[in-house]
């Protein structure tokens, strides 16, 4: 027997999630179907997690959220071979309470999240993959799925699916990925015990840091470099363009080896048991490889949707506040009895648009390329910028005003007047 | 027919860590699966209602979470399931376990006469192999372990034909019902289930038994209380020092590779090849 529901779910990660549980709790009938074990069994994230998008979800998510610890410290490290220049950011404000962001580990956060859904009503399935959408002509109808008598209905179907997206792509929704667009992250858990952690990253109770990398780790890749502290672990990865590693030939996992034995990084991560290792893609084309995220009877929101802000490291926030998004436009079309048409359902990009979400899309829509053609800014610059401060710092009887002269005419020679000022105006274009 | 299979929810072990500093067992974000070698005794359980038409129950004696694994079962197909859970049952070994599991069952019977009783081999977070046979024995089951196959089920004559696997061989068994069956791990294939039964098995609601629901009114026979077992001492293994070698050889040859491992075998186990020439000749 068929079934037929308001609106169908595909994916249990955070934009899923989030687009069930606000279906739900608005008193549609809504099936979410996933394909791993348990949500958040598949699901890799390194993992921070902005508490905004998910109080506007869950106000008091705090309460019962498996949190590992709030974020007071955000290091930026710039790395040559041997060394580092970079910022700390630390601030007790960030200690006080309702914090800005966590450290999560997503396989329990995206239990936790899942919980809430069917605590408001959503029906969701595990360990059933969506094979197929079902089209009666442009329109999408319902879901097939890889079990017996798969067929189920809706009024709409929303794609959560992550940045693989079959379905998307199935349905010609969206074209093929371009390993251009995509970066492949790799990372590893680590055990440490939560007095060393305290005591190697100056913290106490449940405060934590950040450190986000880039430079040389990546050989000249375009990508960034992390480590993350957890209540009683390390998390640790690195991520680069797809299209890099193909041309580089170098593979995720010995770029994470290297980094990890980088002399500014092996101490911190020393003694650490290895609990998990974990590779994944991240949509990082930005807003120029946003595809089409609505039409006939549908919806994508999150990584589906290439909605992850590749400068600021935030994806499941951008995940969830599309999933919550793509749900109310939804639940507006069905308290005015209006159809999931092609053209009523307009209004969630309409939405989007007026959101920090596509404006924060198109703020750096410009940087992928820029960074793809001028690999200079992860490679060159690094060098120079640690040999600089090297210089600056080391006292060997020469003169402050001669050591000045010296790192301008190595950056002049290594990039030119020219290409300096070009850079110079490339960046604040980028980032303007 | 009446088949009640009794299955355990366990901590996939496959993925479990010892805490290097205090040597307890971690199971935070561990996740929870139906025991392994049930599955087999649960698929057998439906194979046979296939055949022979019926009901099969699932139970289950934990915490509340292991609701879980018995929406799990329902999946597969089983009927009905029954989570058997109680404060009072905590800390029980296989013998309070087999207790609780018994008398629960024979409240089962009381709505319908149970015929055949399955479970586990063994489970994989205790590996005991004693709460099947621990239930036969109080139920005065006909017991029947390690099963490859189940040949021939006789309503009529109400007799059962098995194939179990002793040392040395196969032995082909008939007994009488009631009896207890415990599956060898690889006698069959669980099935993939079905989207009506996913869906039933997402809506089901389970009955949840206590104490008293499962008819046992000696609490000095469940949990702590009913449990002679003590835990000794834990321990994590040591992980073993020998590495793992990567065998290369210039050719690459299947023929070429095979060779270069039997004699770096017989290099490393002098007598193994002298056994093998003595055999040989
Ligand atoms: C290494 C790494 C580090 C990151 N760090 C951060 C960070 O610190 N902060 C941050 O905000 N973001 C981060 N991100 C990005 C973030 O993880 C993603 O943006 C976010 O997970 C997107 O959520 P989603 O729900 O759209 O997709 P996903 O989390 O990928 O969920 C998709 C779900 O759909 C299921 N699914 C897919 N296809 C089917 C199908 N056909 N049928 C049924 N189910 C299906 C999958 O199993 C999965 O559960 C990171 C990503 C990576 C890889």
């Amino acid at each position: 027997m068929a079934e037929k529901f308001d609106a169908i779910v595909v994916g249990a990660g955070p934009s899923g999630n989030a687009a069930a549980y606000t279906l739900a709790k608005s008193g549609l009938k809504v099936l979410q179907l996933e394909r791993g074990e348990y949500p958040g069994s598949k699901n890799v994230q390194g993992a921070i997690l902005y508490a905004d998008a998910l109080e506007r979800i869950i106000p008091d998510f705090r309460e019962d959220a498996p949190l590992e610890r709030h974020i007071i410290e955000q290091r930026m490290w710039v790395l040559d071979d041997a060394s580092f220049i970079g910022s700390h950011y630390r601030s007790d404000d960030f200690n006080k309470p309702p914090h800005n962001r966590y450290t999560i580990i997503r396989a329990q956060f995206d239990k936790w999240f899942s919980q809430k859904a069917q605590e408001a009503g959503v029906l969701l399935i595990c360990e059933t993959t969506v094979t197929d959408l079902i089209m009666d002509g442009t329109q999408v109808i319902g879901v097939r799925t890889d079990r017996l008598g798969g067929s189920i209905y809706a009024d709409v179907v929303i794609l959560a699916d992550g940045v693989n997206s079959m379905l998307a792509r199935k349905a010609g929704f969206r074209p093929e990925l371009n390993p251009g667009d995509v970066a492949l992250a790799v990372k590893e858990i680590h055990f440490m015990p939560e007095e060393t952690i305290a005591s190697r990253f100056n913290v106490s109770g449940d405060a934590g840091v950040v450190i986000e990398m880039i430079g040389k780790i990546t050989k000249g890749m375009m990508g960034t470099g992390f480590l993350y502290t957890n209540k009683e672990s390390l998390t640790i990865g690195v991520g680069c363009m797809l299209s890099d590693f193909k041309k580089q030939k170098i593979s995720p996992n010995r770029l994470l080896e290297e980094m990890k034995s980088h002399p500014s990084i092996r101490p911190l991560i020393e003694g650490g048991e290895m609990k998990e290792y974990a590779a994944h893609l991240i949509p990082e084309g930005g807003y120029k490889a946003i595809p089409r995220i609505y039409g006939e009877g549908w919806l994508i929101a999150g990584d589906s949707g290439m909605f992850v802000n590749a400068v600021h490291r935030e994806g499941s926030n951008l995940a969830m506040t599309t999933g919550r998004i793509a749900a109310e436009t939804v639940i507006e079309l069905a308290a005015q009895g209006k159809a999931c048409s092609t053209k009523n359902l307009a209004a969630y990009r309409a939405k989007l648009d007026q959101s920090f979400v596509m404006k924060d899309m198109k703020k750096y829509q410009n940087l992928p390329d820029i960074l793809h053609r001028n690999p200079q800014f992860l490679t060159t610059y690094p060098e120079l910028l640690n040999q600089a401060a090297h210089i600056m710092l080391k006292v060997d009887g020469v003169d402050k005003k001669s050591k000045e002269k010296q790192i301008r005419s190595n950056f002049a020679h290594r990039r030119s007047l020219f290409g300096l000022v070009g850079d110079a105006y490339k960046m604040w274009r980028a980032f303007e | 027919m009446h088949i009640v299979v009794c299955i355990k929810q366990v901590p996939d072990s496959a993925q479990i860590r010892v805490h290097p500093v205090t040597n307890t067992i971690m199971r935070q974000g561990v996740p929870a699966i139906v025991n392994p070698y049930d599955l087999f005794s649960l698929e057998e359980a439906l194979r046979l209602k296939d055949v022979h038409g019926g009901r099969v129950t699932v139970i289950t004696m934990g915490p509340p979470q292991a609701e879980a694994a018995l929406r799990k079962c329902i999946a597969f197909g089983a009927d009905e399931a029954i989570l058997v859970t109680d404060r009072a049952f905590a800390g029980a070994d296989t013998l309070a376990t087999s207790y609780a599991l018994a008398s629960a069952i024979t409240q089962i019977g009381k709505d319908q006469a149970v015929d055949m009783v399955f479970a586990g081999k063994q489970t994989i977070d205790g590996d005991t192999a004693q709460v099947g046979p621990g239930i036969a024995k109080r139920m005065d089951l006909q017991l029947l372990t390690y099963v490859s196959q189940v040949d021939a089920l006789d309503l009529m004559t109400r007799t059962v034909r098995v194939q179990r696997r002793a040392e040395g061989g196969v032995q082909v068994l008939t007994t009488k019902l009631p009896c207890l069956v415990t599956m060898l791990e690889g006698s069959n294939e669980m099935r993939f289930a079905s989207m009506d039964n996913m869906f039933r098995a997402a809506r089901y609601q389970l009955k949840v038994w206590d104490r008293v629901a499962a008819g046992i009114d000696d609490v000095g026979k469940i949990g702590l209380k009913g449990s002679p077992t003590v835990v000794s001492k834990v321990f994590a293994p040591q992980a073993r020092t020998q590495r793992a070698e990567i065998i290369d050889t210039e050719s690459g040859e299947p023929r070429d590779i095979a060779l270069t491992l039997l004699s770096k075998l017989f290099t490393q186990h002098p007598k193994l090849g002298e056994a093998i020439s003595k055999r040989a000749t």
